[in-house]
């Protein structure tokens, strides 16, 4: 009966295409929606868990999470060095994480901090040594696994926050030495390069009392030279995103100072989460963000628009059933000669009905399967091609347990679609018409 | 094989258009059931073939009752198993080719595909380089063949054709005539093929007529 199913399946081909097509586009809808909705809270959740508090530049609190604590967005602008004593001098305060970003090596974001960024994502050191020289770096597990990269190999980073930013603007003249590997945490940890602060300040040329002296500051707001370490710093004058940052620079310090773009804080106790924000808000030039706040507000816009999307999928996986309904429906009029034969021949009325059924139920599988086939092959692509779909970590072929759950309905919508006229094929009496002519 | 018709009885409303119809078939038996339009030979033979119940009446193959007012799964099984019919709009299904055409009506009616003897019919009706083409694209004496073919494959005691003629010429009338005479012979069926075409009669040992609801031999 399947054979036979599948063969009326094949005699009316655009029809049958028309209603697989529908069907597809709708389970890859859905499935996508889905993975996104999933991967994206998941993330969301994992990669903010111990961060309270996010303090950096004044701007979109919502940029300053995503730059922050995602390493998705660009940051919001840099932050004076002092804060961190500022904070970590605070009795409210338990960890508080320095970043400083701006660089990225094949598309992976450098962050200058400490081992307490670490700490925070429960990141341990599978090969090799946790950085402790100025220009060595750690590795998180996918960028060692995908760049290739080996313990003590050099590698230059490019200016700008992903690989795309701008081709010709790397740091040549400070090559990072990779000097360990992390172990995988399935956090953001594993698509960063981790090294000093320090070192993050060395590569732009700004003058720290760490391995320097202050020096005169006015030689390195033009970007000329980089005094003691005597090699041309021509990863300056460039690009766009950076022009904005440089500007900053100029105009607000017109010097470079040795600065941060953000601290992850978390409280010791429930006062720091009262006091804190307040006090960065309202007595100094940063601001404060909670993440919690940020992420919620984000996932409730894209719950919106992701609920419109998800009906707009499953009216449409309905007009599928509807257009399996419509085509069983009239061919079974001109099927009856067939089917009054098949019974004439011994075929019992069960039979007749799950041929029919069947002719449903094969429509919704391919549909389902192609659909299925098509969202995770498209996530695929967009994880090959957009740098951000990388970073969000998404991952392509990690199927979640409520795909089965679209697959299943898209089959019973197959099924209900043509029990009607299934049931209307059982009726059918042979007789009837076998005696007619033609 | 023996086919026993015993007194079948069949009414429309108040017209009673068989009025106990008797008659036999013995082992390999041919035989013509004429009689002129609306005489009742599509009811007889669709009693015969299950489609239609007989009011008063049985009929029987190898004293298997196939037929009867109250018909069962048993006569439904033993009918299924027996019976070979070329209907008369020859019923072939669309979307299948010829060849898998006569794999399900063996699948349905014997429970296997006998490859072999697809072949072997196939190649007597001289139809074996159209297996793959599907019904439409046969000609009309090819597909009359297909009809016969698979009513064949199916090893059936009984052949039974109801106006397999009407629509073709003198020519044609023989062949399709013969091709069913001489395939019968081959699967050892016996033959019952009910025609207005008084044509046909030279070619079968025993004729049949059908009138006012009353069969005679002649
Ligand atoms: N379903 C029905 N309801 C009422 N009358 C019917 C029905 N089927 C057939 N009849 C009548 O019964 C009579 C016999 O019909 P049947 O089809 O058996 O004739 P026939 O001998 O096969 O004729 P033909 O040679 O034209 O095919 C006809 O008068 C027909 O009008
Ligand atoms: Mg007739």
């Amino acid at each position: 009966m399947l054979t036979l199913a599948i063969a009326y399946l094949r005699d009316r081909p655009l029809t049958t295409i028309l209603n697989v097509l529908l069907l597809a586009i709708s389970v890859a809808m859905l499935v996508l929606l889905l993975q996104f909705g999933s991967q994206f809270e998941k993330r969301f959740e994992k990669d903010a868990e111990g961060v309270d508090l996010v303090v950096g530049a004044k701007g979109s609190p919502l940029q300053l999470i995503l730059s922050s604590v995602f390493h998705i967005d660009q940051p919001t602008g840099n932050i004076p060095l002092s804060s961190l004593e500022l904070l970590r001098g605070d009795p409210a305060t338990g960890r508080v994480i320095p970043l400083a970003l701006g660089d990225n090596f094949e598309g992976y974001r450098i962050v200058g901090t400490d081992e307490t960024f670490l700490d925070l994502h429960q990141a341990e050191i599978a090969q090799g040594a946790m950085f402790e020289a100025p220009m060595q770096a750690i590795m998180g597990a996918s960028v060692a696994a995908e760049t290739g990269a080996d313990l003590g190999q050099q590698f230059i980073g490019s200016h700008g926050l992903s690989a795309d930013d701008g081709a010709d603007t790397g740091h040549d003249h400070a090559p990072f030495e990779t000097v360990g590997v992390l172990a995988p945490t399935g956090t953001v940890i594993d698509r960063l390069i981790l090294t000093s602060v320090e070192s993050v300040w060395d590569v732009h040329g700004i003058a720290h009392d760490h391995d320097h002296d202050h020096g005169s500051d006015a030689d390195h707001a033009d970007h000329d030279h980089h005094g003691e370490h005597g090699h041309a710093d021509d990863g300056h004058d460039h690009a766009k995103e950076d022009a904005q940052q440089t500007a900053r620079l100029q105009s607000v310090q017109s010097e470079l100072q040795p600065e941060l773009t953000a601290l992850l804080v978390s409280y010791r106790n429930a006062s720091g989460a009262i006091r804190i924000p307040a006090m960065i808000n309202r007595q100094t030039e940063m601001q404060a963000a909670v993440p919690a706040v940020e992420t919620a507000r984000l996932l409730s816009l894209l719950g919106v628009s992701l609920e419109g999307a998800r009906i707009f999928a499953w009216l449409l996986a309905a007009i599928g059933g509807l257009a399996i309904f419509v085509a069983l429906f009239s061919m079974a009029r001109s099927r009856e000669g067939d089917l009054a034969l098949l019974r004439v021949m011994g075929a019992t009325r069960r039979q007749l009905f799950s041929t029919i059924l069947l002719e449903g139920l094969v429509t919704a599988a391919a549909g389902a399967a192609l659909g299925w086939l098509l969202a995770h092959s498209l996530l695929t692509v967009a994880r090959n091609s957009f740098a951000t779909m990388r970073d969000l970590g998404l991952s392509a072929w990690q199927p979640v347990s409520q795909e089965g759950l679209i697959i299943l309905a898209v089959l019973i919508i197959g099924m209900v679609a043509a029990i009607i006229p299934a049931l209307r094929v059982m009726r059918v009496d042979p007789a009837a018409i076998l005696s007619r002519a033609g | 094989m023996q086919l026993q018709v015993d007194a079948i009885g069949k009414s429309y409303g108040t017209t009673a258009v068989l009025k106990g119809v008797s008659f036999s078939l013995s082992d390999g038996e041919q035989a013509l059931l004429l009689g002129p339009s609306g005489s009742g030979k599509s009811t007889l033979l669709n009693i015969i073939c299950g489609l239609q119940r007989p009011d008063q009446g049985s009929v029987a193959i190898d004293n298997q009752v196939i037929a009867s007012p109250d018909s069962t799964a048993k006569s439904d099984e033993v009918r299924r198993t027996s019976l070979g019919i070329v209907f008369q709009t020859l019923r072939l299904v669309s979307a299948l080719s010829l060849r898998a055409n006569l794999e399900l009506a063996q699948k349905l009616q014997t429970g296997r595909v006998d490859s072999g003897l697809i072949d072997e019919s196939l190649d007597r009706l001289d139809i074996s380089h159209r297996a793959g083409a599907r019904p439409f694209q046969l000609s009309q004496g090819e597909a009359q063949r297909a009809a016969i073919a698979r009513a064949v494959v199916v090893s059936p005691k009984l052949l039974i054709a109801d106006e397999p003629t009407s629509a073709l010429d003198r020519e044609n009338t023989r062949r399709v005539a013969e091709l069913l005479i001489e395939m019968a012979k081959t699967v050892g069926a016996g033959l019952l093929i009910a025609t207005h075409d008084d044509r046909l009669g030279d070619f079968f040992p025993q004729n049949y007529a059908l009138d006012q609801g009353e069969l005679k031999s002649c």
